[in-house]
């Protein structure tokens, strides 16, 4: 499904990915661990088109199309979805607004037509339930006032929503009270399904606790330099990434 | 002039017969006495008229225009100006709408303007535009029922002599700017609205009116008048792209509020703003001030404003009556080159007296903008307030937005606040809109409506709608 092949990316004349490979098959659930600073969120900024990476060699192939030729909506429409570790406030423009210009604007790709607005109602109000979001945060602005963790349940209400075929979850745990953190992992695993994907970047095992991974990977200095399956996350938590950094080294 | 002297010249000119031509429907170019006694003869004037016509143009001539403002404007000609022109006849008129500029219509669909408006709006002969004008007979005798007297200011004069004279010109005086003073010589369009004593107008007169009067003139005068615990709700212009062969447009609103009386005036204008150069696009200087006559009363300017290559416009409030409240409400879009200075005056002068002004500025393009707003409270003002919000964003990085807020504060016991900010249309904003499947444009449009809000909240339901729309036409192409 994602293919990322030698991707070097600098920002700002610093170079911050420096050769790094990962494929991702749908059906499957990657995380991505690494230090602070490691190029996690740049990976999938990048992934996802944001301004000011500039990509120097490799590329990035999601279902065989070239994702650094098409602009950042056609990504989101082809179904990629990057989940914010920071996600933005729109001051003024309603929460439910957005979420409905999305889908329909997702949808008008597919050549469907604009979902109704009864069918929009209640498929809003079911996921919001799941969520356990209240449906008075529909009628707020994007974020506005949000909490970190409301801001968070946000970000996967609308992967819900949109229903994406890759979903780039960047430290979607962090800020999460215990209870909301099970909301948020029944959220993501509701999703998962064959023809589904996942990529989580997370610095705690806690969530993958929740979110059981097939592939963890850890990120330092802009590589891959490690890969294995979910005990890998119970051995960094262990032991923190020294040892890696040393192993790759060798 | 001392009355004796305006006696012999008005006396004079009627001798000297001087307007012949009496089946003449234009005047030449031009502008002296004789013009403006032609005009009042066609618009069959009472003499006091006349007289007050004069008075204004003789202070006119001894002013120079405003050349304080943040614009750039070549100098006008005001002798190569015709000031009276009788309407269209409607032969000259298209006959349907098949005969108008196809370009138009299409802006009418996108701004989503009612189909049997669309016909009116583009100066369609009146009796092709069936469903419009019953609709509007039956708002006339709705009216009537409840006492309101809303008619062209012309007719006023004639029919309501008294009332217009009792508070034309007692907002903005004659000689109050260099285009008011114009204005109130030369005027022939425009509204008047009286609503009686402990009336609620029954319905908002922003349909009635675009309707009938979707033609503005040049220079127009409108006064409203709302008498002890009356309401009104007055909607100026439409979000129709007004084209005009008359570059300048010198409009005069009074507003008067008696005690306990509201008036929200909203306006929602879409000049033509000129070609990419700003060639051919009309300058806008408007003089616009409401009187908080009496005590309690509250009036409100609600403003969303694009197109015209220059405006110059700075509604106000005279809060003269103890715990009257002004408010005024603004978006002002600019792109491409247009310029555009406007802001308001909040002047307190009675006690308890509060004010808010809420002002957006959105620039594009290469465009211009300046926010000028004075708020000045007055020494017997005890315990006014002020709250004021300006906020500009820009959109690329060729525009400008300036604010300059004024304040005179006479009196310890006031409160004044003010917040500005400018921002950037943020890239992470448009990131997060696009990310999630969104175009740059629609993003563009949804962030700059959400920054709006505040004021679109004030605008009577069916015009923000139009109103959004308004604002996504305008900033079509701004990005990308
Ligand atoms: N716009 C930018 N300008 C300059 N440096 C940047 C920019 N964006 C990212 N960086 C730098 O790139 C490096 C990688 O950042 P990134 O956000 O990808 O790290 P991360 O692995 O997600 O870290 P964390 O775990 O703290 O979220 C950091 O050193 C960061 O300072
Ligand atoms: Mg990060």
């Amino acid at each position: 499904m994602l293919e990322v092949k030698d991707l070097h990316v600098t920002v700002e004349d610093k170079v911050i990915l420096k050769g790094l490979n990962l494929t991702i098959n749908a059906g499957e659930v990657h995380a991505i661990m690494g230090p602070n600073g490691a190029g996690k969120s740049t990976l999938s900024a990048v992934i996802a088109g944001k301004d000011g990476y500039e990509v120097t060699q490799g590329t990035i192939l999601f279902e065989g199309q070239d994702v650094l030729e098409m602009e950042i909506e056609e990504r989101a429409r082809a179904g990629l979805l990057l989940g914010f570790q920071y996600p933005i406030e729109i001051p003024g423009v309603k929460n439910i607004y957005l979420l409905k210009a999305a889908l329909n604007a997702q949808r008008a790709a597919r050549g469907e037509g604009e979902i109704p607005a009864p069918e929009f109602m209640k498929l809003v109000r079911e996921k919001s339930t799941d969520m356990k979001m209240d449906p008075s945060f529909l009628q707020r602005a994007v974020n506005e006032g949000f909490s970190g963790g409301e801001k968070k349940r946000n970000e996967i209400l609308q992967m819900l929503i949109l229903q994406p075929k890759l979903a780039m979850l960047d430290e979607i745990d962090s800020g999460l009270d215990i209870d909301a953190m099970k909301v948020v992992a029944d959220g993501v695993n509701s999703l998962r399904n064959a023809d589904r994907a996942i990529l989580l970047v997370t610095h705690y095992q806690r969530l993958l606790n929740h979110i059981v991974p097939d592939h963890v990977h850890v990120l330092v200095d802009g590589r891959i330099v490690k890969s294995g399956g979910k005990d890998l996350a119970l051995e960094l938590e262990e032991r923190g990434y020294d040892w890696v950094l040393e192993e790759s080294v060798a | 002039m001392a009355s004796e002297e305006m006696e012999q010249l008005v006396r004079r000119e009627y001798k000297q017969g001087f307007v012949t031509d009496i089946e003449s429907e234009t005047v030449p170019p031009g502008l002296d006495e004789s013009t403006i006694a032609f005009i009042s003869q066609k618009k069959e004037e009472p003499r006091w008229m006349l007289e007050w016509r004069l008075e204004a143009y003789h202070q006119w001539l001894k002013m120079t225009p405003p050349s304080w403002s943040h614009l750039e404007y070549p100098p006008i000609d005001y002798q190569a100006i015709s000031y009276f022109s009788a309407p269209k006849k409607p032969e000259d008129r298209p006959q349907s709408l098949d005969e108008v500029d196809p370009k138009l219509l299409e802006t009418y669909e996108k701004l989503g303007i009612p189909l049997h408006e669309r016909a009116a709006l583009a100066g369609v002969a009146v009796d092709a535009v069936f469903d419009s004008v019953s609709v509007a007979t039956t708002f006339k005798d709705k009216l009537h029922e409840a006492g309101v007297i809303f008619c062209s200011i012309s007719e006023a004069i004639r029919e309501y002599p008294e009332l217009v004279r009792q508070y034309l010109g007692t907002v903005v005086p004659q000689s109050d700017n260099y285009f008011a003073a114009l204005n109130s010589a030369v005027f022939t369009d425009g509204s008047f609205v009286y609503v009686p004593e402990g009336v609620k107008c029954p319905m908002e007169l922003s349909t009635y009116f675009r309707i009938n009067a979707a033609n503005t003139g040049q220079f127009e005068r409108t006064l409203v008048v709302c008498d002890k615990r009356a309401q009104v709700s007055y909607l100026e212009g439409c979000t129709a792209p007004m084209r005009d062969e008359n570059q300048l447009h010198a409009a005069v609103v009074e507003l008067v509020a008696l005690e306990d009386a509201y008036i929200k005036y909203s306006t929602v204008q879409n000049w033509y703003p000129g070609d990419e150069n700003g060639k051919g696009g009309i300058y806008n200087f408007v003089t616009k001030r409401g009187d908080c006559r009496g005590d309690r009363s509250r009036i409100s300017w609600t403003q969303v404003e694009t197109g015209s290559a220059i405006t110059w416009k700075y509604p106000s409030c005279m809060l003269r009556g103890k715990e009257s409240i002004g408010e005024f409400y603004s978006v002002a879009v600019t792109n491409g080159r247009q310029q555009a200075d406007t802001g308001t005056k909040m002047i307190h002068i009675g006690e308890n007296t509060r004010s808010t002004i809420v002002a957006k500025g959105i620039a594009a393009g290469r465009s211009d903008q300046a926010y000028r707003g004075l708020v000045k409270i007055g020494p017997r003002a005890k315990g006014a307030r002020n709250y004021t919000q300006c906020d500009s964003l820009l959109i690329g990085d060729q525009c400008g937005a300036h604010t300059f807020p004024y304040q005179e504060i006479g009196n310890s016991t006031a409160t004044v606040e003010h917040e500005a900010t400018t921002s950037k249309i943020a890239d992470d904003q448009l990131f997060y809109c696009r990310a999630r499947g969104i175009d740059e444009e629609d993003a563009v449009s949804m962030i700059v409506n959400g920054f709006c809000k505040d004021v679109f909240q004030e605008l009577p339901m069916e015009f923000a709608v139009e109103a959004e729309a308004l604002l996504n036409v305008t900033l079509e192409g701004s990005v990308g």
